[in-house]
């Protein structure tokens, strides 16, 4: 029975990205050629993807005693990890020269916090997900790190310092909400607060503290506004497929973390979903508002994606919100709401990647990430700038591209929930992004080259390019597929 | 009664303790009174008879992890300048104070429950059960080491030079 739980088959995803990353450390001492590691690394995921894969459509199930889940859910966003993990490795294999002694440690520690990332996604018990949260975490303090210029290290000393705060804070929520249930397991953390039928918030301030708290310490991970003071200074500073990586990641695992703590834990009675539903929903009205308008006056690139992804995880929330609305409303059993959050997530992970992976290009030649020196890009590099405006526009959320579908998935969703008033905040938003996403087109196509010299990238990241454009175009057109994938996912939400 | 004398008395050294490692302009007396802090929490634990906790933090956080950080004041150039002031004083004061209100409130307004149970003693073994037996904690146990080998790889390419 012990041997059973501390070797499962249902592990298996998460010890091959271990391996694979020990290897990888392993070889950098002997390998000459140091492309073996950045195919190591991919061979690795391959075959983690292959395994959870394989657990694809199984009943729910859970490990090492109930603290990790083996469910749709938790393979939908173990497989979106891979994916971006692998896209990234594509696309740094030629940024990688800037740290080339370092490079057997990228790969791996890229491999460690997406090992994390599943983990977070996966983990139905607070210690657990806190720890799997601090293992991501920390790897990725390292990677921003990684270029050891002045700009690099700030950013990794910044990120470090704050999310040390974030951690103590979600820390707190989580010893109050423990305090309060005497669980740390999810359902059973349910459970408790069901049998003492409280009557509202004012007879239990401090599960409210530990709520609020833990969504202070969470909000940090997905740069929801008030926590966000972190994003524009990591991002700048960071090598830029960590950026990349670090702004659809860490992200998606923020909200994985979230859909199931919120839901498993403070699902019922309702009155406690209503709460915390308020409190994403105006999160999310300041988030889009705040990112969207800062955004409007940057001109570094890496920046301005910065505050982009600030205003995304806005819309993001707007499903959150939505999604809490579920236990009261007329609608109960639907998942369009919910499919729609992991849409958005697979969506804004491929767009995101999508034009990082063109700025690492573009960036590599012009050693610049300002706007302006993007000028007259369309006729230096044109598929590049093609590749870069199709993103964009999937970032404002114009058919034909992913972004359109996401966001009328879950702005619909949030209508059905009676959310209107935030729907209407959001398409503002959306509209006043347009404006700052489209510059940066106009620059590329309109504006003059300041030299003829073309920009050449290598046949890796135009691997990972031509993929990331493929996915948008894809989900953008026809989104059956994938939406059923995701509404999959979401049943947990409902049974 | 002489447990909450002895609980009252740590509080108070912990917590002023705690505040002199952050007003102190000296840093090397701030990392003094954080190991005089570490002290009082070590006493806390042993007033609510967590006797092994208590060692732990006396080992981890008094012995090692102090040591760490006093050499890496010592290591460090310019330390004569001590912690700077900022401008955000009073806003940070302002609103770790409302934070402290607003957790004093929660937490005398809310139903905490109490377990009947008395404390166990000693509680090594029980601790042991609990990592590492049957429905115990096994999954956190077998991630830290994972966010140790992170940590450690992260400290090599900090150290090197590029």
């Amino acid at each position: 029975m012990f041997s059973e739980t501390v070797f499962t088959p249902l592990f298996l995803p998460e010890l091959t990205l271990l391996v694979s990353a020990v290897v990888v450390i392993l070889l950098d001492l002997f390998v000459k050629r140091k492309w073996w590691l950045a195919a190591v690394s991919i061979a690795g995921i391959v075959v983690s993807a292959g395994f959870a894969i394989a657990m694809w459509g199984g009943d729910s199930q859970s490990i090492f005693f109930g603290m990790m889940a083996v469910d749709n859910f938790a393979i939908f966003f173990k497989l979106l990890f891979l994916v971006i993990a692998a896209l990234v490795i594509l696309a740094s294999t030629d940024y990688v020269a800037k740290f080339a002694r370092f490079q057997g440690e990228y790969y791996a520690l890229v491999l460690l916090s997406a090992l994390g990332m599943m983990l977070m996604a996966a983990t139905t018990e607070l210690i657990s997900i806190y720890i799997a949260l601090e293992l991501t975490s920390i790897s990725l303090y390292i990677l921003v790190g990684f270029l050891k210029d002045p700009k690099s290290t700030e950013a990794s000393l910044k990120y470090l310092l704050l999310g040390a705060v974030a951690s103590a804070i979600l820390l707190f929520g989580m010893a109050l909400v423990f305090g309060f249930t005497g669980q740390t397991q999810l359902g059973e953390i349910a459970a408790a607060i069901q049998s003492l039928s409280l009557s509202g918030v004012v007879s239990s301030p401090g599960l409210m503290l530990g709520i609020v708290l833990m969504i202070a310490g969470f909000g940090f991970k997905i740069a929801a506004v008030p926590f966000h003071m972190w994003v524009p200074d990591v991002y700048e500073g960071a090598p830029t497929p960590v950026t990349a990586y670090l702004s659809v990641a860490s992200k998606a695992a923020g909200f994985a973390v979230i859909l199931r703590v919120f839901y498993s834990a403070f699902g019922i009675p309702s009155w406690l979903s209503l709460d915390w539903m308020l409190i994403f929903a105006i999160l999310a009205a300041v988030g889009m508002t705040v990112g969207n308008i800062i955004a409007l006056t940057q001109t570094n690139i890496k920046r301005m994606l910065g505050y982009s992804s600030i205003a995304q995880a806005g819309y993001l929330m707007v499903g959150l919100a939505a999604v809490s609305f579920l236990w009261e409303s007329s609608y109960r059993g639907t998942v369009t709401g919910q499919g729609g959050l992991l849409f958005f997530l697979a969506s804004y992970a491929l767009t995101n990647l999508g034009a990082f992976t063109a700025i690492i290009a573009i960036s590599n030649k012009l050693d610049s990430d300002l706007i302006a020196d993007y000028s007259g890009m369309g006729k230096r590099a044109p598929l590049l700038a093609l590749a870069l405006t199709l993103c964009l526009i999937s970032l404002i959320g114009m058919p034909p591209a992913a972004g359109f579908m996401a966001k009328f998935y879950i702005f619909s969703g949030a209508v059905q929930q009676g959310l209107l008033w935030l729907v209407i905040i959001a398409v503002i938003n959306s509209v006043i992004s347009a404006y700052y996403y489209l510059r940066v087109v106009k620059v590329m196509w309109l504006g003059k080259p300041a030299s003829a010299t073309r920009v050449p990238s290598s046949i890796a990241l135009r691997v990972a390019l031509a993929i990331s454009c493929l996915g948008v175009l894809v989900l953008g057109i026809i989104p059956g597929f994938v939406m059923k994938l995701a509404e999959m996912a979401a049943q947990m939400f409902v049974s | 009664m002489g447990l909450d004398v002895a609980f009252w008395i740590l509080a108070v050294v912990g917590v002023t303790a705690a505040l002199a490692v952050v007003l102190l302009g000296d840093v090397f007396r701030a990392a003094l009174s954080l190991v005089l802090c570490f002290l009082a929490v070590a006493g806390i634990y042993l007033t609510l008879n967590a006797d092994f906790l208590a060692v732990v933090q006396i080992l981890v956080y008094v012995g090692a992890i102090s040591v760490l950080i006093i050499l890496a004041i010592m290591l460090t150039r310019e330390v004569q300048r001590g912690s700077p002031s900022n401008r955000l004083r009073i806003p940070a004061l302002f609103v770790a104070a409302l934070f402290l209100v607003v957790v004093i409130y929660a937490l005398l307004n809310t139903n905490w429950q109490i377990s009947s149970v008395p404390p166990l003693e000693p509680t090594t073994p029980a601790i042991a059960g609990l990592l590492f037996g049957e429905g115990g904690f096994i999954l956190p146990v077998e991630i830290a080491p994972i966010l140790l080998l992170a940590a450690i790889i992260g400290a090599i390419v900090l150290v090197r030079e590029k």
